[in-house]
């Protein structure tokens, strides 16, 4: 079963079935799957439920989304269901309310059928540092799904869903979608709301879909997105019908090739992959355009002073004070702070917070944290530039296929480094995909599409139009 | 050696928003521990911070009416520490860039006029209440005031005596409450002072290590904690001791300050700026509003007070202490068609001894500015006498009705028919034969039994200025 979001909207519109025999269908398929991992926890009577709920949404007039199911990373709060964002920190939290785009989808008529794994609050790029354990992937189980959001990224692989939610840093949904062989969208920073998103790094973070298809995630973003009083930070500007949005032919279209993504470092066999998808492009009309992005060179050790500053200050609330884990045994409040954080929060996410607590001490503030901030805006700048040459920016999403689990464990150096092409965007806040382009090694390999602020539309419009000429998103891995 | 004395004051003002600064929850105080703070206050993992349009309209006028720079772009900035009230492991405040900036208050001491300049003011969250006692050994959390607004205001170390200091902080306490964005509670902890203290020698321009006193809750407390530390500062100095720049308490009971934690103890804070709220910017319409909902601030009611009406500064200053107390003197000389001196000797004097006592705010008089103008007309027009008003006075205090009526009632009038009060005149002097020789005979003191029997017989209602002249009359021979 191969369902894609389209398919299941067509199936439910026409009465070939039911939400509830989706649902039924998929949470068989998750048990039957569960060796992967890609689940933490699952609320199946509530899946039914809400499928039921769906199925009566639609008879009564209903939306596109009204029954398809989908899974939540476990970084987005949930009323009444257990929130862990992957730590032993929230291992039992359990939110009084809904993240905004939990709250959104269900009023668009999706049913959620369980939170998906992650890196421990979406600090890692291979899940493995889960306090639930590593997520494997559905391509090779003894190979990473990617990270942070891989666990919606191996279930959407899998097919035990047909869509999931992620969040993107640094790259959280674009690379794990690249080492899974779907379609993963960041969007412009703003689009869609943070809140009740658990946060990581504020001024990165941001959420978007994961599915098989661009087609399947403008359905997803299109109830995602939007401004929310909520959240200072989200954008208070119209948000166009994705779906309606695609279609257009790319006669014309100008894609710049970063000459420095196109370099040293990627694996060569991955560039030959691109350098195809790209002669798909040209046979559609598109031009290719040489483009540089000199700072984007920096763009990894500005981020690691940026994000984990940001986290060290926004991870201080998990004190054992009010909810969350509390260390067993404490002398006094100091050795509570310590014993809490210390058993409660991962080695990752501890070398983060001690990393950014450095960046903003007195002293070091200036040379780290300002400087970093400074080459945040060359970086932005760099793409400004890029974007009056050309419409939209591709490349690789990774440096490598999945790597095998256990491989980078032991050097955080080379793992940070797996984000080398997706962190520029971050840093800019402009919306990039990466999607399904080919194969290395039976592993798939992620291109990645970069768009203008806010131009989502126009970046699932130049996904769509290869995935139309292709099928390598089609493709399910073995045993699935 | 001479000392001087350098005080720089750090105010904190509780806004009187409705809603707290970045979340929609209450700021009510005293309700029943939290219930007054949502998910937003609790810092829940996902929540996130909206600011509070009216916190910022309270700064800007403060800004205003201080004569400072209200920046159009000013920046939030997290506070970062660990404390168990503190629930989001930071303080969302400004830093670099705050608010206002550059104002001053002019303050009235004994000595004159002064100005003392404002550094800056600038917008932040409270913390939450940590709870010791009843907790069987624990210790309890209260969110109830975690979020609600403060604007801190920052002088410049220009005050000189403690009772500079005291006199800046009634100031700006009046201002605050002039402006309605304080409502100046200060044994609720609506307005908080912290004061950095120094001393050097006479005539030296650097200054001295500085202690900052925490916890003073009163004016009283301020110029006494002042005080103290400064007997202390002095005597360590003078033995040749060096004062540490640290963080003193103020014990009220002992009238002491005692050291809470040094320099080398201090957090650093790893300020930087909020990521969760964009650049705060106020447009040039913004601040036009804001300016023309300005009211008549202190100073210059003061001044107009005592032009229009010709009182002293001082009286001008005394009527002036409150808006409410201002509006009332208004609202009194209006109803009672001038008589501007009379009134305010009464709304200073009689009214406020009265609101004094029992320990009520000018809002709550039982006795309005109409009824009160009502007795001053009747005090004018010689209907009572001065004396005979109070007791007026206290029966409309009491509930009795308005002035008119228990004069009325009373039989309180008083006589002024000059053949009516000649005849009680006579009848006394006629009863007193031996004072009336004494008088004749040069002892004048015995005059004022007279006027004491005539007033006596009359009961109290005969115009003491006629009875005086009438008396003179009749006893000389």
């Amino acid at each position: 079963m191969t369902l894609t979001i389209t398919k299941i909207a067509e199936d439910l519109a026409a009465g070939r079935c039911s939400s509830r025999e989706i649902v039924d269908d998929l949470l068989a398929r998750i048990k039957a799957h569960s060796a992967l991992n890609a689940f933490i926890s699952m609320d199946e009577d509530a899946a039914r439920q809400g499928a039921e709920d769906a199925d009566r949404m639609r008879r009564a007039g209903g939306g596109v989304l009204a029954g398809v199911p989908i899974a939540h990373k476990d970084i987005f709060c949930t009323s009444g269901v257990k929130t862990t964002c992957g730590s032993r920190m929230l291992a039992d939290f359990v939110p009084p309310y809904d993240a905004t785009v939990v709250e959104k989808m269900r009023a668009a008529g999706c049913v959620m059928v369980g939170k998906t794994n992650m890196d421990e609050f979406a600090m890692g790029s291979s899940n493995e540092t889960s306090f639930f354990g590593p997520v494997r992937n559905p391509w090779d189980p003894d190979r990473v799904p990617g990270g942070s959001s891989g666990g919606s990224a191996a279930a959407v692989a899998a097919r035990l869903v047909p869509g999931a939610t992620g969040t993107d840093t640094g790259g959280s949904i674009r690379q794990p979608a690249a080492f899974c062989g779907i379609t993963g969208l960041k969007p412009s920073y703003g689009r869609v709301s943070r809140y009740g998103l658990v946060a990581f790094a504020s001024s990165l973070d941001q959420a978007g879909p994961l599915a098989q298809s661009a087609a399947d995630c403008a359905h997803l973003l299109s109830a995602m997105a939007g401004f929310d009083a909520r959240d200072a930070t989200s954008l208070d500007v119209p948000v166009p019908d994705y779906a309606a949005s695609l279609g257009k032919d790319l006669k014309g279209l100008r894609i710049g090739i970063v000459k420095e993504h196109f370099a040293q470092g990627v694996e060569p066999a991955i560039l030959e992959v691109l350098r195809e998808a790209l002669r798909e492009y040209e046979r559609q009309g598109a031009v290719l355009v040489d483009v540089s992005l000199p700072n984007s060179a920096h763009a990894v050790p500005c981020y690691y002073v940026l994000a984990p500053a940001e986290a060290s200050s926004n991870l201080a609330r998990y004190d054992g004070v009010r909810y969350g884990f509390r260390a067993a045994e404490y002398k006094d409040l100091e050795d509570m702070y310590k014993k809490t954080r210390s058993e409660g929060f991962g080695p990752e996410v501890k070398r983060r917070i001690m990393i950014g607590t450095y960046a903003l001490s007195a002293g070091y503030y200036d040379a780290y944290y300002v400087k970093a901030l400074k080459l945040r805006r060359l970086i932005a700048d760099d793409f400004a530039r890029a974007f009056e040459r050309c419409d939209v920016l591709a490349g690789p999403a990774s440096p490598s296929t999945a790597f095998a689990l256990g491989a980078k464990n032991t050097d955080p150096v080379s793992m940070y480094l797996n984000d080398i092409f997706t962190i520029p965007v971050n840093l800019a806040g402009l919306p990039a995909l990466s999607m399904p382009a080919g194969f290395v090694g039976g592993l798939p390999v992620g291109m990645q599409l970069i768009g203008r602020y806010l131009d989502e539309a126009h970046l699932l419009n130049v996904a769509h139009r290869f995935q139309e000429a292709t099928d390598w998103h089609a493709r399910v891995p073995a045993g699935i | 050696m001479e000392w001087e004395t350098v005080i720089g004051l750090e105010v904190h003002a509780q806004l009187k928003t409705r809603s707290k600064i970045f979340s929609g929850a209450p700021t009510a105080y005293g309700a029943a521990a939290n219930t007054q703070a949502n998910v937003v206050d609790a810092a829940l993992p996902g929540v996130l911070p909206v600011l509070n349009g009216e916190a910022v309209r309270m700064a800007a006028r403060l800004g205003l009416a201080i004569g400072a720079t209200v920046h159009k772009r000013s920046v939030f900035a997290r506070k970062n520490y660990f404390y168990p009230d503190l629930p989001k492991g930071y303080q969302i405040s400004q830093y670099e860039h705050p608010i206002v900036e550059r104002g001053q208050l002019t303050i009235t001491t004994a000595s004159g006029e002064k100005i003392i300049g404002i550094t800056r003011a600038h917008l932040e969250e409270d913390a939450g209440k940590s709870l010791h006692e009843d907790m069987g050994g624990f210790t309890g959390i209260d969110l109830n005031r975690a979020g609600t607004p403060l604007l801190e205001i920052v002088s410049e170390p220009d005050m000189r005596s403690a009772a500079e200091a005291v006199a800046y902080l009634k100031t700006l306490h009046t201002l605050v409450r002039y402006l309605e964005i304080c409502d100046g509670n200060m044994q609720e902890g609506s307005f908080r002072c912290d004061a950095n203290v120094s001393v050097r020698p006479l005539g030296e321009t650097r200054l001295g290590t500085r202690a900052e006193l925490k916890n003073i809750n009163s004016f009283r407390f301020v110029e006494r904690a002042i005080e103290y530390e400064v007997r202390r500062q002095i005597a360590l100095l003078s033995s040749g001791g060096q004062v540490r720049q640290e963080t003193r308490l103020y014990d009220s009971v002992r009238d002491e300050t005692r050291s809470m934690r040094s320099k080398e103890e201090a957090n650093d804070y790893r300020y930087f700026p909020d990521p969760d709220l964009p650049t705060l910017l106020l447009t040039e319409a913004f601040l036009a509003e804001v300016k023309d909902a300005m009211p008549e601030l202190p100073d210059a009611k003061r001044r107009r007070f005592g032009a229009q009406y010709g009182l002293s500064l001082y009286d001008a200053g005394v009527l002036t202490a409150s808006r409410e107390l201002a509006q009332y003197y208004e609202e009194a000389v209006m109803a009672a068609g001038g008589e501007p001196k009379l009134v305010a000797n009464w709304v200073a004097g009689e009214l406020a001894a009265r609101l004094n006592e029992e320990g009520l705010d000018i809002v709550s008089a039982k006795v309005t500015a109409q009824a009160l103008a009502g007795l001053v007309r009747r005090v004018a027009d010689g209907t009572v006498s001065g004396k005979m008003a109070k007791d007026v006075f206290e029966a409309m205090w009491a509930g009795e009705g308005d002035a008119d009526a228990i004069i009325a009632a009373r039989g309180l009038r008083q006589i002024s028919d000059d053949s009516a009060i000649e005849e009680v005149v006579k009848q006394v002097i006629a009863a007193n034969p031996k004072q009336l020789a004494q008088y004749q005979a040069g002892e004048e003191k015995v005059f004022t039994f007279f006027v004491g029997q005539t007033m006596k017989a009359s009961r109290g209602k005969a115009n003491p200025a006629k009875v005086n002249e009438i008396l003179k009359r009749l006893l000389t021979p």
